[in-house]
């Protein structure tokens, strides 16, 4: 049944001789680079190597509650390893995932350019990020933080005595990396389009990183202030924050949420793009209502930016704040759910199969309209008012997050694997590994909705002991969810030397990118193609490959 | 359709016209990397007003619930030197401006000329900024480090003590304003040092244009702080 | 058997306490409850009908049986439908979410007032009648119950699960929420909000009393002064008579029967005379001069505690005359002949 679509015989595939990865050699020519292709693989290696670290914390946390007494930490290590847990998955890995990684590598070639607009505000985005990183561990090292990512203040200006000022800084450093990152492309998109490259002809995948794009350069600033104004307060005792001087803090909860409610958007839109691709790709037709989906994403950033103080509902916003923030964001999902009946229309009518990027991809269909659906629960008022704050707000974003995002970015990876290495990863095992993860996805989160609909709190060190037999259930699924990542590592570093060669186009796909080699030149195109076709038109490639073998015929 | 075949290799594409040396080889024409160059400019100075945005937010907030702490605070700055500094600032933006002009006419003398006076007056400015903060120093009004309300004994003691919140927000402000100053400078000594081999006056404008951009934003977000922190309430006076 | 112990014990667990939902003990539980299985199954409707469309076209139009794709590029009619259906899905969500917010915080007129200060890391209740608890909280059930409460240091958020109400309690700033308690019963209090090292140590009971026993507890933990009274003693103390004396042309505004009405300020404005107001007033005195007086109340910052404030509060709520008022400062001064018959006092 599993055939892999009819492709060109791959036997006789090599490598090509020139590309990217061998146009020169040693660490410096990494290290100094501008090629967008080479500083994605840079962030590819950082954000793996923080996931995983991250994914240390988490496990720590999950061990931690398997018994309702605090028994295997001390409850200051555990706030420290949720609070790490937080700030090294959002800042270190959700929002640069897809758009460092993937959007970096693709967005030039998908809209036919040589390279980002800035490749070396391109490098120092990656330096940055790398700061950011280094400031974090550095955190790490000297003991730690246990404001919880969210940095609520007083408690994380005159409560605690670990190292705030470090980690803020480190936020502050990789937001600029992502603020650059944003502006990048959004400089890109706009102005380097190759001929015949209008804005209805770019892929999904560019359209949904442009939007995040703009989330990442009008959001990111202000939770830099708001973190320079934290640093601030703890060093020399400015009063902005601080109700004994006067100041307000939950100011610095709207400039906090300012921020990083267009955050979660920054993660998932890119991971939506990801979707656009595959779903398109595997049932060989053009995405169902390209329009619609395009401009659902440019909506989700329009509206994500007004909704911030649905984070805040039962802090005391005023009843009327309360009313119009809810209804923002019941209009923030209706685009949400656009986006998951096109991608199911996609299907009708196409000719489906089914590899590792496809699984994955349903993966986050399923996850995502759970977690989306979830979080209608959160912004109804009423509602909110008994789940914020419990373990069901923890299921809600961490199905957006990890059900989406994650298995969005590991579709991703999977799908344009061949591209960036130029060799196949191995589809049986990769297929056990989506399986996996999902299985254990569901195992680790869905019981964390009853949780939280019984009460049980987030952040909770101990915890009475009716709510052990969900917690064992939770902490099961995570360790099945921790094989479902690491499986993909190994094959995935085994294939760079023993995978199949991919040859230009293994997927038979329209995207610009797979009409060159694999992995792509330096300069990915010899000359700048101009575009004469819509994105996702399978004809137009048909007819070309007949052209081809006419010609070659 | 021209679609570059795989693993064709072909060597470097040969540009027809005469190009400039600072022209880089990604963009397809020196005009698309100004555009580009320009529009990334625009797009950074966009994230800067979110930056100095949420603090602006903060000062209006507070400025409306304690009133009359910012009031009597603002009285305690010196308008005359926040003039002083605002004429110097003017002045330096003017000097910003014939620089450009300069790079975009070729004088490569008048441009480094015009780049070491704009970096005069900004110096000059944060000169001044400094007698003003050690002034606020010697006056016991900085929040944290070295605060009394002395100072405000006409206002009741806790709407005093709000003048802490004017203070911080004014050296938030143009402590924020000032560090974007001294980034300025930075670049402009570099920019001079540039300039003066003569790289901007050959027809490659796009750095002193863009940084001309950064220096005049720094000077508005400067023409908004001293009304707000210096003028409150003066015709009240 | 051959089941190990630890796993019996497991399965054990699981079938004796495997609730779903947690129990339905106030007057608002039922309509959260509502809501909440409204939103369940508009999830599960949202699930299979996704879940439907993907694993049926996945049969029917896969490679095997559909070898070629037909192009199809949208449809205006379905897009609309389904940007039209959630909309109005959501809109209902948002309407009835309103609806249950307003109901869970607009108290009822009648309910008893009983206040809270979170510090890191308890819970400390404060009754009218001067009953002090540390992370538990008597109420009685049948009878709407406030809480005002407040913070002394971070935020905390003060949560019942089974009465489905939570509200954050914030430093320097009262919050309220209330609820009927329909069961007699013990329930989980939880500090919702992140607060620190302890979190998760500042939890505690509610218990849920029958008004008899409610009405025994009460006299039984009695410390034998409320809290008005508490605060009649500290209001004498800090010599707030010496200017809100009642009497006209005093220096300081008359404040008996201030409690609930609008009082108009120096500056314009009206505010509301709630228990946040009174408490900010004694905090923040500059910023609540009421019209006709001068500036001249000394802030009360850093003298009073949140209990103490608590006191005068309720003090305050609760001073109908200035007789009593009058009464202390005549042992002192004597400038003012005290009233010949309680209550005919004009104020």
């Amino acid at each position: 049944m599993s055939t892999i679509v009819s492709l060109p015989d791959q036997s006789t595939a090599a490598l090509p001789k020139r590309n990217y990865l061998n146009a020169e050699h040693g660490l410096l020519s990494w290290l100094l680079t501008g090629d967008h292709k080479r500083i994605a693989m840079l962030y590819l290696i950082s954000i793996t190597g923080f996931f995983f670290l991250g994914g240390a914390f988490a496990g720590l946390v999950r061990l931690e509650l398997l018994t309702p007494a605090g028994d295997l930490l001390a409850a200051d290590t555990y706030n420290k390893m949720f609070t790490m847990h937080g700030i090294v998955m959002i800042f270190l890995f959700l929002v640069p995932s897809v758009p460092a990684t993937l959007g970096n590598f693709l967005i030039p070639i998908m809209i036919g350019a040589r390279d980002l607009a800035f490749p070396k505000i391109n490098l120092l985005s990656w330096y940055l990020y790398l700061i950011g990183g280094t400031f974090t561990l550095t955190a790490l090292v000297l003991g730690g933080v246990d404001t919880g990512w969210t940095f609520t203040t007083p408690l994380s200006t005159h409560y605690l005595n670990t190292h705030v000022i470090t980690t803020g800084l480190a936020i502050f450093v990789a937001g600029f990396s992502s603020i650059f990152t944003g502006l990048n492309f959004i400089v890109t998109i706009h102005r380097m389009r190759a001929p015949g490259m209008t804005w209805f002809r770019m892929p999904l995948f560019v359209w949904s990183n442009y939007a995040a794009s703009i989330l990442m350069v009008l959001g990111t600033p202000v939770l830099a202030i708001a973190i320079v104004l934290v640093v601030l307060e703890r060093t020399i005792g400015l009063g902005v924050f601080d109700p004994a001087k006067g100041g307000d803090p939950l100011l610095f909860q709207h400039l906090f949420w300012f921020y990083s409610h267009p955050a979660v958007y920054i993660m998932i839109l890119p991971g939506m793009g990801v979707i656009s691709e595959v779903m398109a790709n595997f049932s060989r037709k053009r995405v169902f209502g390209y329009t619609a989906v395009a401009f659902s994403s440019v909506a989700i950033a329009v509206f994500g930016f007004f909704v911030w103080a649905h984070h805040m509902f039962i802090m005391g916003v005023s009843n009327y704040s309360a009313l119009v923030f809810s209804l923002l964001t019941m209009l923030v999902a209706v685009p949400s759910a656009i986006k998951i009946f096109n991608w199911s229309a996609t299907l009708y009518k196409g000719s489906i199969t089914f590899e590792t990027p496809m699984l994955y991809a349903f993966g986050f269909i399923g996850l995502f309209t759970i977690g989306g659906l979830t979080g209608v629960f959160l912004g109804s008022l009423g509602m909110d008012i008994h789940l914020t704050e419990t373990y069901f707000i923890v299921a809600h974003f961490h199905f957006v997050m990890v059900g989406g995002m994650l298995m969005a970015f590991l579709a991703g990876i999977h799908f344009w694997w061949p591209k960036m290495t130029g060799r196949m990863y191995p589809e049986s095992l990769s297929k056990l590994a989506a399986v996996t993860t999902f299985i254990g996805f569901i195992l680790t989160f869905f019981p964390q909705f009853i949780l939280g609909y019984l009460g049980m709190p987030r952040r909770y060190h101990a915890y009475p002991a009716d709510y052990q037999v969900l917690n064992v259930l939770s902490t099961a699924g995570a360790t099945v969810l921790g094989v479902g990542y690491l499986l993909p590592i190994l094959y995935l570093a085994w294939s760079l030397k023993y995978g199949e060669i991919a040859g230009p186009n293994p997927w038979q796909a329209t995207g610009l990118e797979w009409q060159l080699q694999s992995p792509p030149l330096t300069e990915n195109f010899t000359e700048i193609p101009y575009v004469d076709y819509e994105a996702y038109d399978f004809e137009w490639l048909a007819h070309k490959q007949k052209q081809e073998v006419t010609t070659v015929g | 359709m021209v679609v570059t075949q795989p693993g064709e290799l072909q060597e470097e594409h040969e540009h027809e016209h005469v190009h400039l040396p600072q022209h880089r080889h990604h963009f397809e024409t020196e005009e698309q990397q100004r555009e580009a160059a320009s529009f990334g400019m625009w797009l950074f100075l966009l994230t800067e007003i979110m930056f100095f945005g949420g603090l602006f937010m903060a000062y209006l907030l507070y400025r409306n619930w304690y009133n009359p702490a910012f009031v009597a605070a603002s009285h305690t700055l010196s308008i005359k030197l926040g003039a002083l500094n605002t004429a110097i600032l003017i002045t330096s933006g003017f000097c910003m401006a014939m620089a450009v002009w300069a790079a975009e006419t070729r004088k490569r003398k008048a441009l480094v000329n015009f780049l070491g006076l704009t970096n005069f007056f900004g110096i000059a400015f944060l000169v001044v900024k400094y007698f003003e903060y050690a002034e606020k120093w010697h006056d016991s009004h900085i929040p944290g480090l070295k605060f009394s309300i002395a100072d405000f004994g006409k206002l009741g003691v806790d709407m005093a003590q709000k003048t802490q919140v004017y203070y911080s927000l004014y050296f938030a402000m143009t402590g924020m304003h000032a560090l974007h100053m001294i980034i300025g400078i930075v670049l402009i000594f570099w920019y001079m040092v540039r300039a003066n081999r003569g790289e901007f006056t050959e027809g490659y404008v796009a750095p002193i244009e863009n940084f001309g951009l950064y220096w005049h934003f720094v000077d508005i977000v400067w023409i908004f702080l001293f009304p707000l922190l210096y003028l409150i309430d003066l015709g009240a006076k | 058997m051959g089941i190990s112990p630890v796993l019996w014990q497991f399965l054990n667990k699981w079938l004796t306490s495997s609730a779903l939902f947690p129990k339905e003990a106030s007057t608002i539980a039922p309509y959260a409850d509502a809501l909440y299985f409204f939103l369940l199954a508009m999830t599960l409707v949202g699930v299979l009908i996704v879940g439907a469309l993907v694993f049926g076209f996945s049969l029917r139009y896969r490679k095997e049986r559909n070898p070629e794709a037909t192009q199809i590029e949208g449809s205006t009619l379905l897009e609309a439908t389904w940007t039209i259906i959630p909309l109005v899905i959501f809109l209902v969500t948002f309407v009835w979410g309103a609806l249950l917010y307003f109901r869970i915080y607009n108290p009822p007129a009648n309910s008893m007032n009983i206040y809270i200060v979170g510090k890191q890391w308890m819970w400390k209740a404060e009754h009218p009648g001067g009953q002090h608890e540390i992370n538990t909280l008597h109420v009685p059930t049948g009878r709407p119950v406030q809480l005002t409460m407040i913070s002394q240091d971070v935020f905390h958020s003060y949560s019942i699960p089974e009465f489905r109400v939570k509200r954050e309690v914030i430093p320097g700033r009262y919050s309220t929420v209330w609820f009927n308690a329909t069961e007699p019963g013990v329930y989980h209090l939880f500090c919702t909000q992140y607060c620190g090292t302890l979190h998760s140590g500042m939890i505690g009971t509610v218990t849920a009393l029958s008004p008899d026993d409610y009405q025994k507890w009460t006299d039984a933990s009695t410390s034998g002064m409320s809290l008005a009274q508490n605060g009649e003693r500290l209001f004498a103390s800090l010599g707030c008579n010496q200017c809100h004396t009642g009497a006209a042309g005093a220096r300081g505004p008359n404040l008996a029967g201030l409690y609930g009405k609008k009082v108009q300020m120096e500056d314009g404005s009206t505010q509301l005379a709630n228990e946040a107001f009174l408490r900010d007033t004694i905090l923040n005195p500059s910023s609540h001069v009421p019209a006709g007086y001068k500036p001249i109340m000394p802030t009360y910052q850093g003298q009073i505690s949140e209990e103490g404030l608590i006191d005068l509060v309720e003090y305050l709520k609760s001073l109908k005359t200035n007789y009593r008022v009058q009464q202390t400062l005549t042992t002192a001064t004597s400038t003012e002949a005290a009233p010949t018959t309680p209550g005919m006092v004009k104020p």
